[in-house]
């Protein structure tokens, strides 16, 4: 593989940039693998890397219906952040965050990950009280955690709202320091090509229409590009997993639903840091082109449709103006709309199956985005092994039977609801 | 924005309801010995599925009566709407 560094930037301007080995390969799929993941999203791409770098397994094939990074971490906000209280997120999210410091290094290529920090805003005494029990968790697990008083968010953030008699006054915010972006496409095509040149076969335009099973054990796979042999399976694709579920004969406590997000004109910078409100449910930064980015409810009941409709978007840009007033004098570039595998209880499943050799990786609800390498890393190793890692232990999927719920909001089961 | 015929009310625009999800799930009946998977299933485990869904939504904001629409999960087209105790086979 060509290294992407000075020296070849320089060298290829000589040939005009036509020069460039292509980023990845588009392989016909062969007739067995030792693995295959369903999904080229970040998170397939991301397990099928660290199965070939961790456990030596480069016998994997990527298959994904359309393009690679064409769904979700293509289209979300951003925001990398390990600012959990429960341990078993906590724990997750922040070996997520080392893979994240080193994850331009490790693939040779520019994620533009961006630790600016973020902030989440409280407006009452109960809500300061909550957020220093959970900062206070937070730097128990060794995650960076920073409760702000009024002044202090006033000095960091001077452009949101501090009026004495608004409806949700500014008390305070908990700051995690070291959360921040990356540039979401460049995560997806660098885990590509780093995948691609350990033998990684990436097949794109290739849809699954069945699964072999036989005694209750993975035999294969049947796509639109031919039948696959193959032991291991794992099931990446976050917004679809109901649907390959219900070919399996699974149900699972999955709900696919639609979340919005949108992005103004850009503007001069005038926001370094992600920040959330405290009264709903909006979340800002701003984009290295200036344009700010915003987010904020799902629509809120089932939808595969991939576009949003105006009530939560209005909803959603409500809160924002309240928080920062000065957002209602930009215009809206784009908005756009992703489908989601909501979780009952909020949190993800990364686990084995009843069936042999078919592995879960889905529910990640508004968060996927962040946990792309912990996911790739812990699911490439749950599949290697035959067992899961102490750290998606907790994302089992029997706990919605056992009870053991990782409830990190508080919402029940019903996690749709706003 | 989705339209919906409240039976009780007429048609009515979204922001009227709330949500209440997939209305085939049956609560497992009372004074029966009932496995854990049963209720996992009624508490947790749902098909969500694309294409044609019933769902209950609640007319919070007019009659407040819980009703049952039929609609598809990805072109949000409304193909019909029943009161809550109508039997939708």
């Amino acid at each position: 593989m060509q290294k992407y560094s000075i020296f070849n930037l320089i060298k290829n301007a000589f040939f005009n940039h036509q020069k460039w080995d292509l980023a990845w390969k588009d392989p016909t799929p062969k007739k067995e693998y030792d693995v295959v993941i369903i999904g080229g999203g970040g998170h397939g791409l991301a397990t099928a890397y660290y199965l070939a770098k961790e456990h030596n397994i480069t016998n994997v094939a990527i298959i994904e219906k359309g393009w690679i990074g064409g769904g979700n971490v293509g289209r979300n906000t951003t925001i990398i952040r390990s600012n959990y209280m429960h341990d078993d997120n906590a724990l997750f999210s922040e070996f997520g965050m080392d893979l994240w410091r080193k994850m331009s290094q490790d693939l040779n290529y520019n994620v533009m990950f961006s630790p600016r920090g973020i902030i989440n805003l409280a407006h009452s005494d109960a809500q300061m009280n909550v957020y220093a029990r959970r900062g206070n968790s937070m730097r128990l697990n060794g995650i960076d955690a920073e409760l702000l008083d009024r002044e202090q968010v006033r000095e960091i953030i001077p452009m949101a709202d501090f009026s004495e008699n608004v409806r949700f006054p500014i008390f305070g915010g908990l700051m995690q320091p070291s959360a921040g972006t990356a540039r979401h496409d460049a995560v997806a095509w660098g885990y590509a090509r780093q995948a691609d040149s350990m033998g990684v076969d990436i097949i794109q335009n290739c849809e699954v229409i069945g699964f072999d099973i036989s005694g209750g054990k993975v035999e294969g796979v049947r796509t639109s590009r031919g039948d696959i042999k193959v032991k291991k399976i794992g099931l990446c694709v976050a917004g679809s997993t109901n649907i390959l579920a219900d070919k399996l004969n699974m149900t699972l406590p999955i709900e696919t639903h639609l979340l919005q997000a949108c992005v103004s004109e850009p503007v001069k910078p005038v926001l370094d840091k992600v920040v959330t409100f405290g009264a709903g449910h909006f979340y800002i930064s701003q984009s290295d082109k200036g344009e700010m980015v915003m987010g904020g409810d799902l629509d809120g009941y089932n939808s595969y449709a991939q576009r949003g409709n105006l009530p939560t978007l209005q909803h959603v840009l409500t809160e924002g103006i309240a928080m920062m007033p000065f957002l209602s004098k930009l215009k809206m570039l784009r908005t756009w709309g992703g489908i989601m595998d909501m979780s009952m209880d909020g949190s993800p499943i990364i686990d084995k199956t009843h069936i042999e050799g078919l592995y879960l990786n889905c529910g990640w609800c508004y968060g996927g985005f962040k946990a792309t390498p912990a996911s790739g890393w812990t699911f490439a190793h749950t599949i290697a092994q035959d067992r899961v890692h102490e750290l998606n232990a907790g994302y089992n999927l029997n706990r919605f039977n056992t009870g053991h719920l990782l409830d990190e909001k508080g919402l029940g089961t019903k996690t749709w609801i706003s | 924005m989705l339209h919906i015929k409240c039976p009780h009310c007429g048609m009515r625009s979204q922001n009227e309801f709330s949500y209440g999800g997939d209305a085939t799930v049956k609560r497992p009946e009372l004074g029966k010995e009932i496995s854990d998977q049963d209720w996992d299933n009624f508490v947790y485990n749902r098909k969500s599925l694309r294409g044609k869904h019933l769902e209950l939504w609640q007319h919070l904001s007019g009659c407040r009566q819980w009703i049952k629409v039929e609609r598809d999960t990805a072109t949000h087209e409304i193909f019909r709407t029943l009161k809550a105790n109508e039997d939708n086979s």
